[in-house]
C-alpha cells in the first residue's frame, strides 16, 4: 500500500490538483458541514464547556511543563502492573520495537486498531518489510488499506470516498486480504458494514497479536485509555494474547480524575456524541482477562524537539479530535491529502512541520496552508491557538530562505527603488496601461503566489493621469 | 545513551527555562441534573434510547421474567451468564445457560445467542454503563463478541449523573469498557450504522429497587 508521504509535492502543488476534483469536494463538503453543526449542537448541551476547554488545557500544559516526572512516574505504574515499557526516539526505533516484539511471538500477523502514532512512523510497511501483515480494521482504515489509498482526515480517514466508490473497492478488493465480499454488494452503509463486519470477524478470531496506540496515559495508575465506536478496538485489545501499543510521549495526563475532563470534551468535539460507543481502559495485564503480555513503546520522533518551541509546544496539547478540521475553509477545499501528513488541517499545518522539521517542500509550505480565519482555534477543545504557531512557524520558514524568499526580498527591493525613483513609477504605469493586453496571467518568477489567486487587472489609464484630467 | 535517557533529558532541557504551569482550576461542573434521583434514571433512559439502545424498566420481583421475554423474544436458545450473576435472575428462562470460564475459545463465544450481565456503573448525562469485570459481569470479550447483550443496572444506587461522578466509583487497575449503545459505525459518508464489530444489539434493563408502592 502507499502510505508514504516522501516526495510529496508542496501544498499549493497538492491543493491546485484537489480543488478540480469535483467527487472530492463535494464529498468533503457534506462530510464537514454535517459533523460541524452536529458537534456545535453536542457542545451547547454543556454549560460548563468554557471551563472544561481551560481545564483541558491547564491538565495539558501541566503536563508538559513536567513531562520528564510523569513519564518515569508512568513507566513505573505501567511495570507495576505487568506491562513493559520501551523508549523510542524516533521512527525507525519504534518500528524496530515493534517488529521485535510480534517476530518474539512467531506470528507473522497482526490486527490494528486505528493509531496516528503508527501510521505516522509507517509500521506497517517496516512490518511488511519484515514478512509481518498488519490489518487495519477500523472500517475507515479498511476502506483506505484495501483502496492502496492514504487517509485524509484524523477521525474519519475515508472521508473523501463515497458509498459507491466504497462498494467498488470491497467488490475488488477483499478476496485478495481475506474473506470476500459477498455476492450482489450494494453501496448501502448498513450492507457495506455488514461486509466488513465478516470480512474482519475471522482475523479477530484468530489473532493472537493486537497493536493500539491510545488517547490518554494516566500517569499515577498506568492507565492506557482507547475510545472508538465500532468495537474493532476492543477486539484488538482483549482478544490477542499479545498487545503492543505505541503511544506518542505527549499522551500521557497526570491523574485518574484528569479523564473527567477528556472523556468529556474529546467525543463531543469529534464525533459530536455526548460519549462514544466504546470507551476501554485497562492497566498492564489482568490474570485471565485480555492480554497475557503487554507492551507500551513511547515515541518521541519530534515531540522533544516541538516541546523545545516556546510558540510551538502548544500543539503538543492535541487530543486529536479533529474539529478544526471540520471547520477549515481551506482543508474542505484542499482535502487532507494535500497536506502530504498523517496529520491534515490545521493542526496537521502546524504539527507535521514542527515533528519532521521544515526543511522539507511540503513541510515549509504548510504554514501557509490557511487564511488565518481562527475558526480552528474557537472550536479546539484544548484551546490550541493554531493560527498564533502558523504565523510563528511562517517566520521560522521565512528566516531559513529558500528560493521563494530570495525572490520576494528582491522584489520588495526593487518595488522601493521605483516608489523612491516618480519618473521611473510614471514611466512604467504608462507602459503598464497601454501594453495591458498583454500581460500573462501568471507572474513569471512569483507563479507560487499567481498560481492560487487572480492578478488584478491593470487599468485603461494610470492614476495620475486620472487624477491631472479631472482634478487639477 | 539509552533512548530512554535520551528523550528524558530531551524533555528537561525544552522546558528548562519555560514557566512554571498553574494549578489546574476545576471550576467545571461535577454535574449538569438536578440531584433527584427520578429525573436522572428518567435521563438515562432517554440517552440510552437515544444512541439506540433498547430500553426496558422494571422492579426487582419482574426482573427473571422480564430477561426470559427478552431472551424468548430474541430467540436465543443460549444465554452466557458470567460467574457471580445473582441465580434468581435467569431462572425463569428456558435458553441452555453456558459459563464463562477462561478456556472457552472466541470462536465458542461467537456461536452463543445473548450474553446477561450486571453493570458497575452507569451515567445518566452521557447513556453510558461502565463494566469492570467484577463479579456477574464477566471477561471484556464476553459483551463484545455474542452479537446480543442484555445488562441489568440497579437503581438508584447505580446510576450517576456525570462523568466526574462515575470515575471515582471506578478502580483504574481493573479492566474497564464503557458503552453507550450498540456499536455503530459513521465512516460511510456519515451515515450511523450499528453493530460493525461488537454486539449489534444492546438492551439495558433498568431495575427501580425504590421503596414506593404506587
Amino acid at each position: 500500500m502507499s502510505g508514504t508521504y516522501l516526495g510529496m509535492p508542496s501544498f499549493p502543488e497538492a491543493a491546485r490538483e484537489a480543488v478540480h476534483n469535483e467527487t472530492l469536494r463535494e464529498n468533503l463538503r457534506h462530510a464537514t458541514h454535517t459533523i460541524r453543526d452536529k458537534r456545535a449542537k453536542a457542545v451547547a448541551e454543556l454549560a460548563d464547556w468554557a471551563q472544561l476547554r481551560e481545564a483541558g488545557r491547564q491538565i495539558k500544559d501541566r503536563t508538559l511543563r513536567h513531562l520528564d516526572e510523569y513519564l518515569v512516574q508512568l513507566e513505573k505504574s505501567v511495570t507495576a502492573a505487568g506491562g513493559t515499557v520501551h523508549w523510542a526516539a524516533d521512527a525507525d526505533e519504534a518500528n524496530r520495537i515493534v517488529a521485535g516484539l510480534v517476530k518474539a511471538t512467531g506470528e507473522r500477523e497482526v490486527v490494528k486498531v486505528k493509531s496516528m502514532a503508527t501510521q505516522e512512523i509507517g509500521l506497517n510497511e517496516a512490518l511488511e518489510a519484515e514478512g509481518i501483515t498488519a490489518y487495519e480494521t477500523d472500517l475507515a482504515e479498511l476502506i483506505v488499506q484495501l483502496g492502496e489509498d492514504r487517509p485524509s482526515h484524523i477521525l474519519v480517514p475515508a472521508i473523501h470516498r463515497n458509498r459507491g466508490e466504497i462498494r467498488e473497492i470491497f467488490a475488488r478488493t477483499m478476496s485478495e486480504w481475506g474473506r470476500p465480499a459477498p455476492e450482489g454488494l450494494t453501496d448501502s452503509p448498513a450492507e457495506l458494514a455488514e461486509a466488513a463486519r465478516l470480512h474482519l470477524r475471522e482475523k479477530f478470531l484468530r489473532a493472537k497479536v493486537g497493536i493500539s496506540g491510545a488517547n490518554f496515559m494516566v500517569a499515577e495508575t498506568g492507565t492506557l485509555v482507547v475510545v472508538e465506536s465500532e468495537g474493532n478496538g476492543r477486539m484488538c485489545l482483549t482478544l490477542p494474547e499479545t498487545l503492543i501499543s505505541v503511544v506518542g510521549i505527549e499522551k500521557t495526563v497526570p491523574t485518574w480524575q484528569d479523564l473527567e475532563v477528556f472523556l468529556q470534551t474529546l467525543p463531543r468535539s469529534s464525533t459530536a456524541e455526548r460519549m462514544n460507543p466504546y470507551t476501554s481502559t485497562w492497566t498492564g495485564t489482568t490474570e485471565a482477562d485480555g492480554p497475557r503480555d503487554f507492551h507500551l513503546v513511547l515515541l518521541d520522533n519530534g515531540r522533544t524537539a516541538t516541546l523545545a518551541d516556546e510558540v510551538g509546544r502548544q500543539a503538543l496539547r492535541c487530543i486529536r479530535c479533529s474539529a478544526c478540521l471540520n471547520v477549515c475553509p481551506v482543508y474542505e477545499r484542499a482535502g487532507g491529502h494535500a497536506y502530504g501528513s498523517v496529520y491534515p488541517g490545521p493542526i496537521g499545518a502546524i504539527l507535521s512541520p514542527q515533528l519532521r522539521g521544515t526543511e522539507s517542500e511540503i513541510d515549509a509550505s504548510l504554514p501557509y496552508a490557511s487564511s488565518l480565519c481562527g475558526a480552528c482555534y474557537d472550536v479546539c477543545p484544548v484551546a490550541i491557538d493554531i493560527p498564533e504557531v502558523l504565523v510563528h512557524l511562517r517566520e521560522r520558514v521565512a528566516g531559513q530562505g529558500g528560493k521563494g524568499h530570495r525572490l520576494e526580498k528582491a522584489a520588495i527591493k526593487a518595488a522601493g527603488w521605483v516608489l523612491n525613483h516618480p519618473a521611473a513609477l510614471a514611466a512604467g504605469e504608462k507602459a503598464a496601461s497601454k501594453t495591458r493586453g498583454l500581460h500573462p496571467r501568471r507572474l513569471p518568477g512569483a507563479a507560487a503566489w499567481t498560481d492560487s489567486r487572480d492578478l488584478p487587472e491593470v487599468p485603461p489609464e494610470p492614476f495620475r493621469d486620472w487624477w491631472k484630467k479631472n482634478r487639477t | 545513551m539509552s533512548s530512554r535517557d535520551q528523550i528524558l533529558a530531551r524533555v528537561r532541557a525544552a522546558v528548562a527555562d519555560a514557566p512554571e504551569a498553574p494549578e489546574v482550576s476545576r471550576d467545571y461542573l461535577t454535574t449538569h441534573t438536578a440531584d433527584d434521583p427520578a429525573a436522572v434514571l428518567d435521563l438515562l433512559h432517554e440517552n440510552l434510547a437515544d444512541y439506540r439502545a433498547l430500553v426496558h424498566r422494571t422492579r426487582p420481583e419482574g426482573l427473571p421474567a422480564l430477561l426470559a421475554r427478552l431472551l424468548a423474544e430474541r430467540g436465543a436458545t443460549t444465554v452466557l451468564a458470567p460467574a457471580g450473576l445473582p441465580a434468581g435472575w435467569l431462572a425463569e428462562s428456558t435458553a441452555t445457560r453456558t459459563d464463562d470460564t477462561p478456556a472457552s475459545t472466541a470462536q465458542e463465544l461467537d456461536a452463543v445467542d445473548s450474553v446477561v450481565t450486571g453493570c458497575a456503573v452507569a451515567i445518566a448525562e452521557t447513556g453510558t454503563i461502565v463494566l469492570d469485570g467484577s463479579a456477574g459481569q464477566g471477561r471484556r470479550r464476553i459483551t463484545l463478541v455474542p452479537d446480543h447483550h442484555i445488562c441489568v443496572v440497579r437503581a438508584p444506587e447505580q446510576v450517576v449523573a456525570s462523568v466526574p461522578q462515575a470515575l471515582p466509583r471506578l478502580d483504574p487497575a481493573r479492566p474497564l469498557t464503557w458503552i453507550s449503545g450498540p456499536s455503530a459505525t459513521s465512516d460511510i459518508e456519515l451515515d450511523r450504522v450499528e453493530g460493525v464489530h461488537g454486539p449489534r444489539t444492546l438492551e439495558v434493563v433498568l431495575v427501580e429497587e425504590g421503596t414506593s408502592t404506587e
